[in-house]
């Protein structure tokens, strides 16, 4: 690789990497683990695949998987009892949006989630909340209301499943999900 | 017991023991007693005369289930007792019994059997009732519910719910089954198996069907499931998630959570998926919907005051919202007693969720339970025990506890997560 790489674009590549190997149905890992990831530093020398080397078109489909493209970022975390997309993640929903709007026929299907802490169906409406928020955003970054759906999983797909506030952290989550992936 | 002494009676009645001995095609919940009531009757339920084998495998049923109730304390009577011979009273007193059960079992012809039993009063020495069933060898379990039925609502003035069925829902790797089994957890059967989560169980007032939610489409989806045929079909499906579905008593209509429109919000609904209809709206979350038993109220969370609380609403659209739970700041799924006197709900106390029942005519709560993550009470469908979701080491454990806190149980499947439990209405 030619190109010097972000710091934050490492750290995405490499725990993409490690989740494609662990299980590919998985969503992509969170990007505030930065320490975990790179303690495991033997997994940076995984072979880059075909799909990631030669052209890169920023809004095309191949985008969506390619870990250099913004595109293969999915999930947006939340603090606890909170619903608002964090300034944080403005340019990524932008960049979502913006491939939305160039790609009329393609559909996102937004899964919010939630922690473990309490009833399940209100954890339900808690992660449409946080779906609801992520799907809002996109509205006014371009995306149409028939390209979107906000569901939600509340705390019945945990990423993480122990009962600590890290852990928490990593299921306040809104994963966005295009065409052919749901 | 001599396994050539087993071997021989099995031989002598396949079916039976095909049923009774054979290990559970799936993990069974097994039940342990926690907690008993204060004041137990001292009740003797003799050995059934018959066949040995299958005489003891009956009883040994109905003094579990009477055991379970919490409500006797079980007397040891040495020795069988025929349905037509006269109890011991004097040696039953000297034993401490108050009451007598008594029966037989015999051949009735074509694999069928014939069972009688017979309560007695021992201090009035007095017949208190009798009662027979003719019933095939794979009925034995359901007879011995009957009669632990006919024993507790003879002795106690209240419906026995022995014979009820509950649902649940066991999470193992990657797998997760909507099960159906007896209340004491035997017989377990799969209604549904599915790799994606399924949540939100209820049982239609007439015990034939199950709603539930299914995540199996990516995202919350509620089916009615027949249980006789196996067949089942979408009750709704809108854009966005669908969610908590309760029966109106008439059977008819499902109430339950859309996001349709926006955040998560109560309709009506036609069981047949029909007639969508809003029930109300509020800025914020609406959630976990449960018809008032005479069908005039919907209890229902929402934070539209700031934190999660119970209201309750007209059935019919168009009413105004009172708010029922002020303490705390999380009380959810509320469930109200079989004869609306009373409301379980989960409440949140220092971090932990425990099951709370509230007086709906003084507004006074108690606390029933001592774990930390409470969930999904449902009650049996007399009102005496209410059987809810938990926690123990880490691991989804069912539990039961009475309404007046004593009596406690522990449900648990070997190796897997146990959760969302619904106790099925009365049967006949």
């Amino acid at each position: 690789m030619s190109t010097p790489l972000s710091a934050t674009t490492k750290v995405v590549l490499l725990s993409l990497t490690l989740l494609l190997a662990a299980c590919g149905s998985q969503p992509p890992a969170p990007e505030q683990n930065p320490a975990g990831v790179e303690s495991r530093t033997p997994a940076a020398a995984a072979p880059v695949t075909a799909d990631t080397v030669g052209k890169f078109d920023p809004l095309s489909a191949a985008a969506l998987k390619d870990p250099r493209s913004p595109l293969s970022r999915r999930s947006i975390y939340f603090d606890y009892d909170s619903f608002i997309v964090k300034d944080e993640y403005q340019t990524l929903l932008a960049t979502h949006g913006k491939f939305l709007a160039a790609n009329p026929a393609m559909k996102m299907l937004i899964q919010g989630n939630a922690d473990e802490r309490g009833s399940r169906e209100y954890n339900l409406a808690l992660g449409q909340k946080r779906a609801e928020a992520v799907k809002k955003a996109l509205l006014l970054l371009g995306g149409r209301e028939d390209q979107l759906e906000a569901v939600s999983l509340g705390k019945e797909k945990p990423a993480c499943t122990e009962s600590t506030e890290e852990c928490w952290g990593k299921n306040r989550r809104a994963d966005m999900l295009y065409s052919g992936e749901f | 017991m001599k396994p050539s002494r087993l071997a021989l009676a099995c031989l002598a009645s396949l079916a039976l023991c095909s049923s009774l001995f054979a290990p559970a095609t799936r993990a069974q919940l097994s039940i342990e007693i926690t907690g008993a009531g204060a004041n137990r009757l001292p009740l003797a339920v003799a050995d059934f005369s018959g066949e040995r084998i299958i005489a003891q495998a009956l009883t040994s049923v109905v003094r579990a289930d009477l055991d379970r109730s919490g409500l006797f304390r079980l007397i040891d009577t040495g020795s069988p007792l025929a349905f037509d011979a006269t109890p011991p009273y004097a040696d039953l007193k000297q034993r401490g019994a108050d009451a007598v059960a008594s029966g037989s079992i015999a051949a009735a012809g074509d694999g069928r059997y014939q069972t009688q039993v017979r309560l007695a009063d021992v201090p009035k020495q007095a017949v208190l009732g009798t009662q027979a069933y003719v019933h095939t060898g794979t009925q034995l379990r359901t007879t011995a519910h009957r009669i632990s039925d006919f024993i507790y609502e003879k002795l106690t003035g209240e419906r026995g719910v022995f014979s009820t069925r509950i649902a649940y829902v066991v999470k193992s790797t990657g797998r997760y089954e909507l099960q159906i089994a007896d209340a004491d957890g035997g017989n377990p059967q799969a209604a549904l198996a599915s790799r994606e989560p399924i949540i939100s169980p209820v049982w239609s007032p007439d015990g034939s069907k199950l709603a539930y939610v299914s995540f199996e489409a990516k995202k919350p989806v509620v089916y009615v499931h027949d249980l006789a045929s196996g067949r089942r079909h979408v009750a709704a499906n809108f854009k966005g998630s669908n969610s908590a579905p309760a029966w109106s008593p008439d059977g008819k209509r499902l109430a339950l959570v859309l996001t349709k429109d926006g955040n998560s919000q109560l309709y009506l609904v036609n069981v047949d998926g029909s007639g969508a209809t809003r029930l109300a709206s509020s800025a914020g979350i609406d959630t976990e919907p449960r018809f008032s038993p005479d069908g005039a109220y919907i209890y229902f969370t929402s934070d539209r005051g700031g934190s999660p609380q119970i209201y309750r609403l007209p059935a019919t659209a168009g009413g105004t919202a009172e708010r029922i739970t002020f303490e705390g700041n999380y009380n959810v799924t509320p469930r109200p007693s079989p004869d609306g006197k009373s409301l379980a709900y989960i409440t949140r106390t220092n971090g932990r969720f425990q099951l709370a029942l509230m007086d709906l005519a003084t507004k006074q709560a108690q606390i029933l339970t001592d774990s930390a993550k409470d969930e999904s009470p449902s009650f049996a469908p007399n009102g005496r025990m209410i059987l809810y979701a938990t926690e123990i080491n880490g691991r989804g454990v069912l539990a039961a506890v009475s309404s007046d806190g004593r009596v406690k149980q522990k449900l648990s499947v070997q190796a897997a997560d146990v959760r969302e439990p619904a106790w099925g209405p009365l049967v006949n």
